[in-house]
């Protein structure tokens, strides 16, 4: 019988590297809601390189199980160097792939971290939009 | 009791250690003395001395009659054969429970509501206690029985048997006709603290060997006599015809001597257990900034201890405490199954992000002081650090 949580989970787990505050973010995502418990937060910043920008900078923040906070920790890495373009396709199977897998009813901890990841995204442009109009 | 070095137990309201004097009180009767109990040579009639035995000692805890008791598989059993056997015996009518009842109270009483009983959960308050007033608000001649659980197994909330018992009793005499019956599941308090089946009037009542360190595989109910209960098995007409099947000898012996144990222990251990708990209670509560008690802060079980941790969610808590060796428990939907809350603390009126982060701690016969110590060093720390992870330090 595999353990409930597999091992690369446990230690996601029990030793987050991505969790904190980006105070000065440049988009804020969140998912899940205070009934169905878990909250998840993420935060990006962005920097601007010749020809593209990419995430620089990218931490979470989740009140949840230790499903929700070993998926917020993996999408964070999955996401950091990459382009918000490239980072759009990142999908919760990505999330599940790098912790081998997720007990059945915990499934829905990965969609969660796609869902904040996609909702910085749409945050992002909407806030780039805003700044542009201000221009 | 030998345990693996460094590993403590905090989960005695799962289940328990079989105490080993338990064990060796069972080992003649898998392989020497191995007779069936309805058999008439000598074999039969040595393994039917022992279940009388063991029926005796099972009584004199509850202050039943020996012919009063019938020994099931688990306590899932034996509540389901008081709430469908009372209910079957009168073919129709209404059914009232706690809103706080084990799951398997609860999901028994769901069933028989499909088959057209009619099911009533009374409310409780903050502390998990029953409000003796909804009971006598619901209660009514169509009313086949009541079921209360004694002790909670998730806060500890002791409920006012007796009284319930009282309303019931005062019920009955001025209705003759219809007489309504009075079940208990007992689980978490028999043995633990002093129950009597007829100071409290009661029909029925439900125990189970493994929560006070018996084996597994053995429970019991107490049937007042002259209580019409319809059987859920037929067969060879063992236990009166009503849990007819070949009784599993071992474990009640072995649930007959944790009885003894238990009668001859329980004052002392309730003292020693009721110590511990308020040294984890008031040291958590002093150690854990926006922590909280849940249920009832006397008038709970000697060995439970379940509080709430705003900002943290629960089995994250759980996994934190095993990784360092401690198993714990919580009402969390994150641990369960169905994904769902725990029922008992919804029904004391908390959110569902306030059971998000509740943990349970129950203590036994092989707690330590040191123990206790370790767990107020190390979960400080735990809720610290998942706050920070949560955003909320």
């Amino acid at each position: 019988m595999e353990p409930y949580y597999s091992k690369k989970l446990i230690k996601r787990f029990s030793n987050p590297k991505n969790f904190g505050l980006i105070k000065d973010a440049d988009a804020v995502g969140s998912a899940g809601n205070p009934k169905c418990g878990d909250i998840m937060k993420l935060y990006i910043k962005t920097e601007k390189k010749p020809k593209k920008e990419v995430i620089k900078n990218v931490k979470f923040h989740t009140l949840g199980c230790a499903a929700a906070i070993a998926t917020s920790d993996v999408i964070c890495d999955l996401i950091k160097g990459k382009t918000l373009k490239e980072a759009a396709k990142v999908s919760y199977k990505d999330v599940m792939s790098e912790l081998d897998y997720l007990p059945a009813v915990k499934k829905h901890c990965s969609f969660l971290a796609e869902q904040a990841l996609k909702d910085a995204i749409k945050n992002y442009s909407k806030n780039e939009g805003k700044k542009s109009k201000k221009k | 009791m030998k345990k693996e070095k460094s590993k403590i137990y905090f989960d005695y309201a799962a289940t328990t250690p079989v105490d080993p004097l338990v064990l060796k009180s069972m080992t003649p009767y898998f392989s020497k003395k191995f007779g069936n109990t309805v058999s008439f040579h000598s074999f039969g009639q040595e393994a039917k001395q022992a279940l009388e035995e063991s029926r005796e000692r099972v009584a004199e805890v509850i202050f039943a009659k020996p012919e009063e008791i019938i020994f099931t598989s688990s306590a899932t059993e034996s509540n389901n054969l008081a709430l469908k056997g009372a209910a079957f015996s009168r073919k129709k009518g209404k059914i009232i429970i706690s809103s706080i009842e084990h799951s398997c109270i609860i999901e028994t009483a769901k069933w028989l509501e499909s088959q057209g009983f009619e099911v009533v959960k009374l409310k409780v308050d903050k502390y998990g206690r029953l409000i003796l007033e909804d009971l006598q608000r619901k209660i009514d001649k169509k009313t086949i029985l009541v079921s209360i659980i004694h002790a909670s197994n998730e806060i500890g909330t002791i409920q006012p048997i007796k009284k319930v018992g009282q309303l019931i009793k005062k019920f009955n005499n001025k209705n003759p006709e219809s007489k309504i019956y009075f079940h208990t599941d007992a689980v978490q308090s028999f043995g633990k603290i002093p129950i009597n089946v007829n100071e409290m009037n009661l029909d029925l009542l439900t125990a189970s060997s493994h929560k006070m360190y018996g084996p597994k595989g053995a429970a019991l109910l107490f049937i007042r006599n002259n209580t019409k209960i319809t059987p859920l098995f037929h067969g060879g007409g063992q236990e009166l015809g009503l849990r007819p099947s070949t009784v599993n000898l071992p474990a009640i012996v072995g649930f007959g001597r944790a009885c003894l144990i238990a009668e001859k222990n329980s004052i002392k251990e309730n003292a020693r257990l009721i110590k511990l708990r308020d040294k984890l209670i008031s040291g958590i509560l002093k150690k854990i900034p926006n922590s909280h008690l849940n249920g009832h802060l006397s008038e709970r079980l000697p060995n439970n201890a379940n509080f709430r941790f705003d900002f943290v969610e629960g089995e994250s808590i759980v996994l934190q405490l095993d990784l360092m060796g401690i198993a714990a428990s919580t009402g969390s939907a994150c641990s369960s199954n169905k994904l769902e809350p725990s029922h008992v603390l919804l029904a004391t009126g908390l959110k569902h992000e306030q059971v998000h982060g509740s943990l349970r701690l129950t203590l036994g016969k092989w707690t330590e002081e040191k123990e206790v110590n370790y767990l107020l060093k190390v979960l400080p720390e735990i809720i610290k650090n998942l706050r920070k992870i949560s955003g909320n330090r």
